[in-house]
């Protein structure tokens, strides 16, 4: 049986990608005599000379036949005597970067053009780049237009020589490097006449011999399980494709990330029981003792992966809506999916020079390196060593767009790797991932104001809209972090100076934090907003002393008026009335329904 | 032990596929249109879930106007496999009394594509497999394995979901679909290949045969029951014929031939002077017609 080779070309707009490898089907006889007669009339009809425009072949959507470029990845099928191929003709252009990724994935060689006229451009650069990055590590550069320079040796000599110093940084297996003319036909399926000086095999004839297997033979098991087949209670069957190595009935395999052992009793491919199944062949297989296993799973036998859930990537973004850092996306490697935070971009890369830039933000078709926190400990490997298991997309969690697509570089906590550092995830992080803007509401008034009860009613409704927050008032502070100060001046500013940290901690942590304290001096909420920052709220509960010392629901009015406590607010220690609140609230004459409406209106405008 | 074939290969990727469907889409379906593709998808669907049934029903879209053979091979292989195939026919359209003969592509239209779709909606359907493959037509040459399509059916070709790797996504909201194509990266000869190979069972139509018939613009068509009228100055033939895709028979075009085995069958294929569509008929009626109609939701 022949052998199979995918292949991808890719160039500037009109290098002649399609009209390359139209020729070559035209020339090789590969094309059914129905779509030669087809491609012989819309040639005529076509503006181009009367001559034949190989590349309608190719470009199949319409709206590609009126602009005459290629606008996404196609898909062509032939085969020779020799060798049966799948070309993806890719897209030129910068802004369709992404689907020349696509095709990129898919291939095992990347045929390269390049105009002979034009020499290598920055285009081609960010080609061969993204090539690389998908996996490519066989290339053909083929300089086209040939006849267009003379048939110049030296011409191409000199574009051969900038574009092996262009290849130096990357991982090539093969590399050839082929002077054509893809529309009068040089070199691409006969050796050309035009050019005896280029003594090796033509395209096709190159593409026909060379070898794109991949040494994979060394690597251990893998099979990342895709689903639990349960016909009946007495058949559990674990279903997937062996990506790497191969297994035995009666081998010992190992379950990740959950690290149970078990053997294998039974291994159907297809429907064909069988004792031992290889790389690629989809299997099932039936262990001979109960493990946890579930689709995302992975089983292997020399336990050569990493478990980590903070990973490094490189990414190729291909969202029109930009990558920022904090905002949550699903990340998909091997058949796990599993919620992910792109925490960091550590640098974005100018694939035309190499050089690495700073950013905070990565636009569509840029490529850059990042930091990514994952819900759970994900099972991988890195893209270099096993690349089913190193490769990843990032799914919108909205928009469910495909929005990049990454070679994972490493773990960021194996144990050789302890760079993980708490500043990694900032505030803003935090906050993001519970979906919203930390504050403090920082309630001020008299005892019996109804601070309390206004912050417990605007927090059950915060609650209610899924936000995440926190009620610090004196119940929960003064019996336990506060439990050592009294109610002197000096205890009272320690008293508010502390509940301004804790709530400035729990911003950090992301909350919406309320505080019910008196805090009556005007230097202490200050000082508290100083602490605190921009978050700091301040609401100002007004209900006069007179309406306070009615109510007195715990009766503390009343001690101190008659003298058994001391320092009280309103009666034995002054109350500076707030110079600049967010809000004044009467809680005196409104409902509390209508304070709380007022709270929640100005807190809807902050959020 | 040796590498996969060819042909493993394109098995082992189709497997991979129907079973992300299965594991990840809510409500999968697979359409089953009774022909060679279909019979592949069947034979592929019962191996890779095996020992268990594919885990989905059936689909087919009948028109009505399907040759009567394939409506004995649906049955037939209903009863074999014990599997569930839903039969769903515009009803709407059939009161209208439309048909091929009359409306033209609005025949297609309505008995075929808008047919789909309301099957589609009126069983909840989130994923749908189709036995399309990329060598058939231009179009299909760019469409993604797992194709994306919005909560009226449509195909966006300029803004496919980039697809890498292995890595499928499936994700989608309420009422937004995906048609799915594990046949993606087969071609006609591989599908002849492998039905050699595996011995799959597919409709007697295949295979050459003595038939009656007519010559009508330029097609040969079969005479499969007597709502075929007869236009001023045609007769009805016995010619030995074979159909190399199934479809509505008024119009789907045979090819003489003698091939009527399956050695013989594959050896014309590779030697075939024409792409297989050019026996559908509605493809011929205007440029870019299949992108059309697969905008609009046909498979």
């Amino acid at each position: 049986m022949k052998s199979y080779l995918k292949f991808i070309t890719c160039g500037s707009v009109d290098d002649g990608k399609s009209t390359l490898i139209g020729h070559m089907l035209y020339d090789a006889k590969l094309i059914y005599a129905d779509q030669k007669r087809s491609l012989e009339l819309d040639s005529k009809a076509g503006s181009r000379d009367g001559e034949l425009d190989y590349s309608l072949l190719l470009d199949g959507l319409m709206a590609e036949r009126e602009q005459g470029i290629t606008i996404d990845v196609a898909y062509r099928y032939f085969n020779t005597e020799e060798r049966s191929f799948i070309v993806a003709d890719t897209p030129g252009h910068e802004q369709y970067t992404r689907n020349m990724a696509v095709g990129a994935s898919f291939a095992d060689l990347a045929i390269i053009l390049v105009d002979a006229t034009q020499g290598v451009l920055s285009q081609t650069k960010r080609h061969v780049y993204i090539c690389s990055m998908m996996g490519i590590k066989h290339f053909v550069l083929a300089v086209n237009k040939m006849d267009l320079v003379s048939y110049s040796e030296d011409r191409f000599e000199d574009i051969k020589h900038d574009f092996l110093r262009l290849m130096a940084t990357h991982t090539v297996h093969s590399l050839q490097a082929l002077p054509v003319s893809a529309t009068l036909g040089d070199n691409v399926t006969h050796r050309s006449l035009n050019m005896p000086w280029y003594k090796g095999d033509p395209l096709l004839t190159y593409l026909e011999k060379i070898d794109v297997s991949e040494d994979i033979s060394q690597l251990g098991f893998v099979l990342p399980v895709q689903r639990v087949s349960r016909p009946n209670q007495r058949f559990r069957g674990f279903q997937g494709q062996i990506e790497t190595g191969e297994i035995q009935t009666g081998s010992m395999i190992t379950v990740l990330p959950s690290n149970e052992s078990a053997k294998v009793k039974e291994i159907y491919v297809g429907d064909k029981q069988v004792k031992m199944a290889i790389a690629g062949q989809p299997v099932t297989l039936t262990l001979d003792r109960e493990v946890d296993i579930s689709r995302g799973s992975v089983l292997c036998v020399e336990k050569d992966l990493i478990a980590s859930d903070l990973i490094t990537a490189t990414l190729l973004w291909m969202d029109d809506n930009e990558l920022v850092t904090g905002r949550n996306y699903l990340i998909h490697v091997g058949t796990k999916t599993l919620p992910a935070i792109v925490m960091s971009i550590k640098y974005k890369v100018d694939i035309h020079t190499g050089a690495h830039i700073a950013t905070d933000k990565l636009l569509k078709n840029e490529i850059g390196v990042v930091e990514i926190s994952v819900s759970e400990p994900l099972v991988f490997d890195v893209f270099s060593h096993r690349r089913a298991l190193g490769s990843l997309i990032l799914v919108d969690r909205i928009t469910h767009m495909t929005s990049a697509c990454g070679a994972i570089e490493r773990s960021m906590r194996r144990s050789t790797d302890v760079a993980y550092q708490a500043s990694d995830i900032t505030r803003e992080l935090r906050a993001t991932q519970k979906g919203q803007k930390p504050l403090t509401l920082w309630f001020t008034g008299l005892s019996g104001s109804g601070k309390s009860t206004l912050a417990n009613e605007v927090e059950k409704r915060l609650v209610a809209l899924g936000k995440h927050t926190m009620l610090l008032d004196g119940d929960n502070v003064r019996r336990g972090l506060n439990k050592n100060l009294g109610f002197e001046e000096a205890d009272r500013v320690e008293n508010i100076r502390r509940v301004a940290e804790v709530a400035k901690l729990m911003n950090e942590a992301g909350l919406i934090v309320l505080t019910s304290f008196i805090s009556p001096y005007e230097e202490d909420r200050q000082n508290a907003k100083s602490i605190i920052g921009d978050a700091y709220i301040e609401i100002y509960v007004n209900t006069s002393l007179e309406i306070c010392e009615k109510r007195d629901p715990k009766g503390l009015y009343k001690k101190a008026r008659n003298g058994e406590i001391l320092n009280f607010t309103g009666i034995s220690s002054p109350y500076e009335v707030p110079r600049d609140p967010h809000l004044v609230t009467d809680s005196g004459t409104l409902s509390i329904e209508a304070s709380t409406d007022q709270v929640m209106e100005l807190i809807l405008k902050i959020l | 032990m040796n590498e996969l074939t060819h042909l493993d290969q394109l098995e082992a990727e189709a497997i991979f596929i129907m079973r992300e469907v299965v594991a990840e889409c809510e409500k999968p379906v697979m359409l089953y249109s009774i022909g060679k593709d279909s019979s592949v998808m069947l034979h592929l669907a019962l191996k890779a879930f095996y020992p268990e049934k594919p885990p989905f029903p059936f689909l087919h879209i009948d028109t009505t106007w399907k040759f009567k053979e394939m409506i004995e091979f649906r049955e037939k292989v209903k009863a074999k496999y014990g599997i569930e195939i839903l039969v769903y026919t515009n009803q709407e359209g059939l009161k209208q009394g439309i048909n091929p003969f009359d409306h033209g592509s609005s025949y297609t239209d309505i008995m075929k594509t808008e047919a789909l779709k309301m099957a589609l909606d009126h069983y909840g359907f989130t994923a749908a497999f189709g036995g399309g493959r990329r060598d058939e037509e231009k179009s299909r040459a760019k469409e993604r394995i797992f194709s994306f399509r919005n909560a009226a059916h449509a195909w966006n070709p300029k803004n496919q979901r980039p697809e890498m790797w292995k890595l499928f996504n499936t994700k989608i909201n309420k009422g937004e679909s995906m048609r799915v194509f594990p046949l993606s990266n087969w071609t006609e000869k591989d599908i002849w290949q492998y039905i050699a190979q595996e011995k799959i069972e597919i409709v007697p139509l295949y295979f050459a045969k003595e038939r009656p018939v007519l010559f009508r613009d330029g097609n040969i068509i079969l005479v499969d029951d007597d709502r075929l009228k007869l236009r001023p100055g045609e007769t009805i033939e016995m010619k030995k014929v074979r159909f190399r895709t199934l479809g509505c028979y008024p119009l789907t075009g045979g090819v003489e031939s003698e091939a009527d085995t399956l050695e013989s069958i594959t050896a014309e294929v590779l030697g075939a002077v024409s792409s297989e569509r050019t026996s559908r008929v509605i493809d011929h009626e205007q440029a870019g017609s299949m992108e059309k109609r697969k905008r609009e939701g046909y498979f």
